[in-house]
């Protein structure tokens, strides 16, 4: 409790980077920096989301790259809708059955999983399928509806988003995996692994009102970043996004992107849904940022079918 | 039976009422499955009365089942169905406590004319066509909103302190949970009403139930003929006035051995009392009895504290994060009708049945539905309406139509809700964020549960809202998500009645599954 009591006064008064610097044992909170990886991204394609999620796992030489002993995780999927399954509203909820499962065997302390909802969280967390399949798991879900959960923190690579209200959960874990699911999405056109992040903030509206991209793009240099990107394109709603209308707004892609680049993912993404990545303004914001590579074309990726 | 057990009897299926239906009104965790609310509520008469009116199916009998069980056993109701009526007889309790015992109570003469007035301009203003009276007086409503406005708040404060200490140690089985954002004026009429009964029960035990209540008034008229009564058996009765002295309805008046049985809510209070074995309750005519006086159980206060501070809270609002867009919006909403709650089918049906106990309003998981104002008109006041600033209406959910006792909100299947239009979308392009600070938002679309609010090409890469009222459903989603202040860009007009929504038009996607990856 200490620590976390010490942390969160930090973080609220925008001490956190001279503090994690002077108190050397603490750097692991910030640090989670991906270590180097053989391929900067897997691709899979052709399997069910668990099953193609151990196969790019493996490729990137397993989960305990990235999650060590005693380490506590953050999962961050997309559970944004009170939305089934089959709606692909939400990620998959076997691809974070699966996830989990991988954290809790690699050694983690406490594997937690949480989304800031757009819909009533009781709901959504339940009908999405992820509530049961992530405790099932050994996951610890964690409501994030109301605003003391969240802490100021400061971006200072940021053009509009300068401060913003951010999950606990996000800023105390060593790990933050990011899950998101690849959908159309009526504002920006497509929502993936930066896009995602947006639930882990508490003020939305700004966002909204503040120009919505920058603040992707934004929040996006934000030091927390995703030790992994994991996004599930098992099924991708193509269209009447981000909650979809019906089920046949979503197609069987059965793929999968793992990378620790989020920007690649993202660009990545927005070719499955046969969008070029300027089309949607958040991804060359972000590159200008530096956030991460834009020309997928030169990066070493390992493609999968299964 | 011998008396003191009957006396028994009644305290515990009141104990038992009570919890029940209290726990109803205050389940902010919506732990009590949809479909049980038939079930508690089966027997509430006002509620009951009004839905066989509207609708006359065998879950809409109630009534007539305790019109039965007046006949027969006087104004049990009363003493074990009627929350308000429990919870009265929980406050005289307590007002025992500060009050010599032995002048407790003592018979008062019937407020006759009074309480027929009442009962006479109720049910003439329930002819004419509104529920006014009925709802402002009728004790199941009372004892709702005085649930849901003043215990829940209670309630949620206590669950969010829990939930505080939990989190600390990492534990989230408890969780924090919103209150209803409820205005302060509608906030005085429960605090006023339950003063004015809990006062009255403090002081003088049933004085409201027998002057003022016309459910009271009105049961009372049928439990003179009761088959089932209190009798005085002047053979054994000594006149010692006991029984008058624990009578909380006022109603025996032991010098002329005669008990006012319209008065009279079967409480047995008295059975207990008499030593003298000179009261009995049975049918009409007197049979002379001998029975041991039972001993005087008269220990149950722990019932007493439950309730007891409830009027002293106040209500308790949380902060709520306001978007602060760099311009403020211009052009303000024009609203033509209020939205009533969906099952609600007209406003003219909803007002004409709904008795405000505000059942829905504590039901309901997203906080959508408030009390109005004066929406409705005057005569309106406290009768549920949709607030789209607080939240909106969950397309999957129909728990407000489930929990509805009396008839205002219509049955409606899950898949009938998701076509039922109960108002219709407007948007204001000068206020919109895509216009006035040319940059993408779209959190109207994104929330639509239809798409009939979907975002078109504008300006280069810029997206703005279009509206398709055909496929709107009203829930406001778009309305609650809108950044813009103090004006909406897009917001929810009422409609009077509510209509048919089309369906969405599904079509086949082109691509269905991927070959391999286009990077």
């Amino acid at each position: 409790m200490k620590r976390r009591d010490f942390f969160i006064k930090s973080v609220g008064a925008g001490l956190a980077a001279g503090a994690a610097f002077s108190m050397g044992g603490y750097n692991k909170l910030w640090g989670a920096h991906a270590p180097a990886a053989a391929y900067d991204m897997v691709a899979v394609l052709g399997g069910e989301p668990d099953a193609m999620f151990d196969k790019g796992i493996s490729a990137l030489g397993g989960i305990t790259n990235f999650v060590k002993k005693g380490q506590t995780v953050v999962i961050k999927p997309n559970i944004g809708w009170d939305r089934a399954p089959e709606m692909a509203a939400n990620t998959n909820p076997l691809l974070i059955k699966r996830i989990v499962e991988h954290c809790v065997k690699a050694g983690a302390n406490k594997v937690y999983v949480f989304d800031h909802t757009c819909h009533n969280w009781v709901k959504s967390y339940k009908n999405s399928g992820i509530e049961k399949a992530a405790k099932d798991a050994g996951a610890k879900i964690v409501p994030a509806d109301t605003e003391n959960y969240y802490h100021e923190v400061t971006i200072p690579g940021a053009s509009v988003l300068k401060t913003t209200k951010v999950h606990e959960l996000i800023l105390e874990s060593d790990v933050f995996i990011n899950v998101p699911v690849l959908k159309h999405h009526s504002s920006t056109k497509m929502t993936a692994t930066m896009k995602n992040l947006m639930g882990n903030v508490w003020d939305r509206g700004f966002w909204h009102s503040n120009n919505l991209h920058q603040c992707i793009a934004d929040y996006a240099t934000f030091e927390k970043k995703p030790t992994l990107n994991i996004i599930d394109c098992y099924r991708v709603m193509m269209r009447n996004g981000p909650q979809g209308v019906s089920v046949s707004d979503s197609a069987n892609m059965k793929a999968q992107i793992i990378s620790t680049d989020m920007l690649a993912a993202d660009t990545a993404a927005a070719s499955m849904m046969k969008m070029s990545p300027e089309q949607i303004d958040y991804i060359p914001l972000a590159s200008k940022k530096g956030i991460g590579r834009m020309d997928i074309e030169n990066l070493n990726i390992h493609k999968i079918t299964m | 039976m011998n008396s003191s057990a009957l006396r028994k009897v009644r305290i515990v299926l009141a104990v038992v009422v009570f919890i029940i239906i209290t726990l109803s009104f205050i389940d902010f965790r919506q732990l009590i499955p949809d479909k049980w609310f038939n079930i508690i509520l089966f027997l509430q008469f006002v509620p009951s009365l009004l839905d066989f009116i509207n609708l006359p199916v065998l879950v809409s009998t109630g009534f007539i089942f305790v019109l039965g069980l007046t006949l027969i056993t006087g104004r049990s109701y009363c003493s074990v169905l009627c929350p308000l009526g429990i919870y009265q007889d929980i406050m005289s309790r307590v007002g025992g406590r500060f009050r010599k015992k032995f002048r407790r109570y003592r018979y008062g003469k019937p407020y006759t004319v009074l309480r027929h007035i009442i009962l006479a301009i109720t049910l003439i203003v329930m002819l004419i066509g509104s529920v006014f009276f009925i709802s402002l007086l009728d004790p199941y409503s009372i004892f709702g909103r005085s649930a849901t406005y003043l215990l829940q708040p209670v309630v949620i404060f206590i669950n969010n302190l829990i939930a505080a200490i939990l989190a600390l140690f990492d534990n989230y089985t408890i969780f924090k949970v919103d209150y209803i954002k409820i205005p302060f004026v509608v906030f005085i009429i429960p605090v006023l009403l339950l003063g004015l009964v809990s006062y009255l029960s403090f002081t003088r035990g049933r004085l409201y139930c027998n002057t003022v209540c016309p459910l009271g008034t009105f049961l009372g008229l049928i439990s003179r003929i009761s088959v089932l009564r209190i009798r005085i058996d002047s053979n054994n009765c000594t006149h010692c006035g006991l029984c008058a002295v624990q009578c909380k309805a006022s109603c025996i008046d032991f010098k002329n051995e005669h008990v006012d049985l319209s008065r009279c809510v079967t409480c047995f209070n008295c059975l207990t009392a008499c030593r003298d074995n000179a009261i009995s309750y049975g049918p009409g005519k007197i049979i002379s009895q001998k029975a041991d006086a039972g001993p005087d159980q008269d220990k149950r206060g722990f019932i007493a504290g439950i309730l007891a501070v409830l009027a002293l809270i106040p209500r308790m609002l949380r902060a709520q994060d306001a978007p602060v867009p760099t311009k403020e919006s211009t052009v303000p909403e024009k609203r033509t009708s209020p939205v009533c709650p969906p099952g609600g089918v007209s406003i003219e049906h909803f007002t004409k049945f709904c008795t405000a106990c505000s059942l829905c309003v504590s039901a309901c998981p997203n906080n959508v539905i408030i009390p109005s104002i004066k929406e409705y008109g005057i005569a309106g006041i406290m009768q549920p309406r949709m607030d789209y600033h607080k939240g909106f209406c969950n397309y999957e959910c129909t728990r407000c139509i489930e929990v509805c006792p009396s008839g205002a909100l219509l049955p409606l299947a899950l898949e009938a809700k998701k076509l039922t239009q109960i108002g219709k979308v407007n948007f204001i392009k000068e206020n919109c964020i895509v216009e006035t600070e040319k940059t993408d938002c779209g959190a109207c679309s994104e929330h639509c549960p239809t798409k009939a609010v979907q975002m078109v090409p504008y300006e280069g890469n810029l997206v703005i809202p279009e509206i398709n009222n055909e496929i709107c459903v009203g829930c406001g989603a778009c309305e609650y998500a809108c950044p813009t202040v103090p004006y909406k860009a897009i917001f929810v007009d009422g409609n009077p009645v509510h209509q048919d929504a089309k369906k969405p038009e599904e079509e086949e996607l082109q691509v269905q599954e991927l070959e391999e990856f286009p990077f």
